[in-house]
């Protein structure tokens, strides 16, 4: 540890890496509550690989690859709305077709644009290759999205739990859906260096599901959420480093096992407590009879 | 004298099959109306529409003789319970207070003055001691008292409530009606989708018989009757006046 610590102050690549994925973990923390109360899971999972041909778009005509990847993701969402409400494919089916689309057009792209771009690092993310300009990306984007967070809290909230309700009181439901999908896409093109496109979904949904089990009010899971980002961020750069292992997939797995301690050991929602409650209960019934 | 709702030849469809045929109506203010008629008649569909939760084919709509966007912070809709998300991470205290959003407008937060009414909401619907539970914790009667609270907290001058008695205990049931009483005393005007003819003249003092389209709408009294009660539900096997028909 206290070598990580050295390095940490003596490597200004360990900085920006620390920065970036830190940033990375609390703002798909703070988005990721709002893709998982409205149930888009999978159009998470979606919008984070339909980003690819945007970014190669970006690639080949020389463009910051954060234009491209806003428009290939706004594009995704647009398209599944459209299969979904004009046809009778249902809406499962829908993001499945536009977002593996979307996803194949990138690999094809990918290979055509200049031979200096790594596929890989862009599916699977390198969190030690992040460069001053990732950074400051990233940085742009976590201000964007926590601000708009802070500012529309009350609007999030109301058209997500309860849209009807949003809908009496005269809030636009499908522009804050496509607001929340514009937030995504910005989020997916921030984690691109550290988790990758692949594994991004498990970044926006595991810490708000560890979060979800532990607390029933919504600023203390948005906390919690960012929170658990934020570490597992932190926990995987360190194993990565130490270990030469890749950074998204160990920051995921970090993720994952906050995870299991929260299903098998949350005060409220454990599923140790409930098996336990639920066998002392039959027990109470048996001895009563 | 202005109507508090006037709705002339509403036609709504869904997916091609008209649910609504030329509905037209005018109902006085102040009164406790309820909204009745078999399933399928298209009841829910009428408080959606009428709220512009969902699209008419045509139609107007005017409240106090104003439209629904002039008048939309006046309103209070109370959905059906069914329809709500009961796992959400929100407290039952929130959940009143998202009664004060409207009012707020954008960006501004309720502060100490919101929280103290959406307190003095709960305990007129008798769930002061509930504030801080989750709102999955509740029982049916108390859930609908929450969304009562909700209601009240909006100031409303037209409160909507979607089957509010459905899977709930008869003391809260007797609790709603007391307070949508009151409301109604004070010169607020409410519709009520309800599905059981029995109470029909103790709850309501106007109802609208619904089969598709308007078979009655008047003093309650007037549409029990065997006449038009045969119309909506069929002459045979129809239930008369002080039979309930549950779902």
């Amino acid at each position: 540890m206290s070598g990580f610590m050295t390095d940490l102050l003596n490597y200004a690549f360990l900085q920006k890496a620390m920065f970036t994925s830190m940033m990375v973990g609390i703002i798909c923390g703070v988005i990721g509550c709002f893709i998982v109360l409205r149930g888009m899971s999978l159009m998470g999972d979606a919008i984070s690989h339909a980003v690819l041909p945007g970014v190669a778009i970006s690639y080949m005509i020389g463009v910051n690859y954060f234009y491209g990847a806003v428009v290939a993701g706004v594009l995704t969402s647009v398209g599944i709305g459209f299969v979904s409400e004009k046809s009778r494919i249902k809406n499962d089916s829908a993001i499945g077709i536009i977002f593996s689309a979307f996803f194949a057009l990138g690999i094809i792209l990918m290979a055509k644009a200049a031979s200096s771009v790594d596929l890989t690092s862009i599916l699977f993310g390198n969190v030690l290759a992040v460069r001053s300009a990732d950074m400051w990306t990233t940085l742009a984007i976590g201000t964007i999205v926590l601000l708009t967070v802070i500012v529309f809290y009350k609007e999030l909230l109301v058209t997500t739990f309860d849209p009807t309700l949003a809908a009496t009181f005269g809030l636009p439901n499908r522009l804050f859906h496509y607001a929340v999908m514009v937030l995504l896409t910005l989020v997916t093109v921030a984690s691109l260096r550290t988790v990758g496109i692949i594994l991004v979904v498990a970044m926006l949904i595991t810490p708000a599901s560890t979060a979800y089990l532990l607390t029933d009010r919504l600023p203390a899971m948005i906390g919690l959420s960012a929170l658990f980002g934020a570490l597992s961020a932190v926990t995987g750069l360190y194993v990565s480093f130490n270990y030469n292992l890749s950074s998204g997939a160990v920051i995921v797995l970090a993720a994952t096992a906050m995870f299991l301690l929260a299903l098998f050991f949350s005060p409220k929602q454990g599923l140790l407590w409930r098996s336990m409650r639920t066998s002392s209960n039959r027990k109470a019934v048996r001895n009563g009879n | 004298m202005a109507f508090a709702l006037e709705v002339k030849n509403l036609h709504v469809s869904y997916d091609g099959k008209e649910v609504l045929r030329g509905i037209s109506l005018s109902a006085p203010p102040g009164r406790l109306t309820g909204i009745i008629g078999p399933n399928g008649a298209g009841k829910s569909t009428f408080m959606k529409a009428v709220l512009g939760l969902l699209n008419a084919d045509c139609g107007t709509i005017r409240f106090n003789g104003k439209t629904l966007r002039e008048m939309r912070k006046r309103m209070a809709y109370v959905p059906q319970r069914s329809s709500v998300d009961w796992d959400f991470p929100i407290n039952v205290r929130d959940t009143v207070l998202l009664g004060s959003y409207p009012a707020l407008g954008l960006i501004r937060r309720p502060g100490k003055t919101e929280k103290e009414e959406a307190d003095k909401c709960l305990v007129k619907v008798g769930m002061e001691d509930f504030a801080d539970r989750q709102i999955g914790q509740l029982s049916g009667g108390q859930q609908q008292r929450v969304f009562l609270a909700r209601a009240l907290l909006q100031h409303a001058e037209f409160l909507f409530l979607d089957e509010p008695f459905v899977g709930v205990d008869a003391s809260s049931e007797d609790v709603i009606i007391g307070l949508l009483k009151e409301l109604r005393d004070a010169g607020k005007s409410i519709f009520v989708v309800h599905h059981d003819l029995s109470k029909g003249t103790a709850y309501f003092d106007d109802l609208l018989l619904l089969n598709g389209r308007v078979v009655a709408c008047g003093p309650a009294v007037e549409v029990l009757r065997p006449g038009p009660l045969g119309q909506a539900y069929g002459a045979f096997g129809g239930p008369v006046a002080g039979e309930g028909v549950n779902q």
